[in-house]
């Protein structure tokens, strides 16, 4: 086993474990921050697929932005420390069994269709041409996302604007 | 080396912890941060694919940066849903708001 296997086997129990705490913590503030851990591992994954730039997307955006919302919105809702309280509905046995054929289904996809590209392309340092590629062939994406962004931010700020008194 | 597919097992694993969470959590916010899990599977998945198969203009990282980018949208719109939920309901567990069930 070398290190980069030692590494990625690290990585995924890692990732695993954190993510395994998100959907069973009772606490939902723990979820939160299982989640954070969850974001840095899937971010080390990335630097492990040479994809440096993600990485660093992965953690400003995920661990810096969308946790905060997360925990601004449990502050701004739940009781925080409801203890006693069910945190899965009665679907769960069946949500699991469901859940995991997915798992078993798309396993049995990967091992049958993807074992002949088993070896990594050479490395290729890709944050430059990624740049270039996201203004030239993809810039009409690249403003399309950026209005849907500003749409997004319009429409959440209309959503949690409280309501005016009618007189 | 990591062969391609062990990271697609890890990331089929994570797609469907996330997917039991989204189908069994009672907590809004709950759901929400299974959906981002879920999302974390897709991309390491496209990530891995533009690592190891043959291109030629990083369409697997390109369309990363897009799904993050609609997951953050979708994260922003999502909770002030749950805001205005927990505004109108006092709660915010998905299976006491039930105004449309007959």
């Amino acid at each position: 086993m070398t290190v980069t296997q030692a590494v990625f086997f690290l990585l995924a129990a890692f990732t695993l474990g954190a993510a395994l705490l998100v959907v069973l913590a009772t606490n939902i503030v723990h979820c939160a921050i299982a989640l954070v851990f969850t974001f840095f591992g899937v971010a080390a994954l990335y630097v492990l697929l040479d994809a440096e730039f993600l990485a660093a997307v992965q953690v400003l955006l995920y661990v810096g932005g969308i946790t905060i919302l997360l925990l601004f919105a449990i502050m701004l809702t739940s009781r925080i420390s409801a203890r006693g309280v069910k945190i899965m509905n009665e679907q769960a046995g069946i949500s699991a069994l469901v859940a995991f054929a997915i798992f078993a289904l798309m396993v049995f996809a990967n091992l049958k269709g993807f074992v002949l590209a088993a070896a990594p392309l050479p490395a290729s340092y890709a944050t430059a041409s990624l740049g270039k590629l996201l203004l030239t062939t993809y810039v009409l994406p690249f403003e399309v996302v950026s209005i849907l962004l500003l749409a997004a931010m319009v429409g959440a700020i209309i959503l949690a604007k409280r309501e005016r008194e009618k007189d | 080396m990591v062969p391609l597919s062990h990271y697609l097992i890890l990331s089929a694993a994570l797609f469907a912890i996330g997917m039991f969470g989204a189908l069994a959590r009672r907590n809004a916010i709950g759901i929400l941060m299974a959906l981002e899990l879920m999302f974390n599977a897709v991309n390491l998945n496209f990530v891995a694919f533009s690592r190891y198969l043959p291109q030629t203009m990083l369409q697997g990282q390109i369309f990363a940066i897009f799904v993050i980018t609609v997951a953050a949208a979708e994260a922003a719109v999502g909770l002030a849903i749950v805001l205005g939920l927990y505004r109108n309901f006092k709660t915010v567990n998905v299976d006491e708001i039930n105004l449309m069930k007959g």
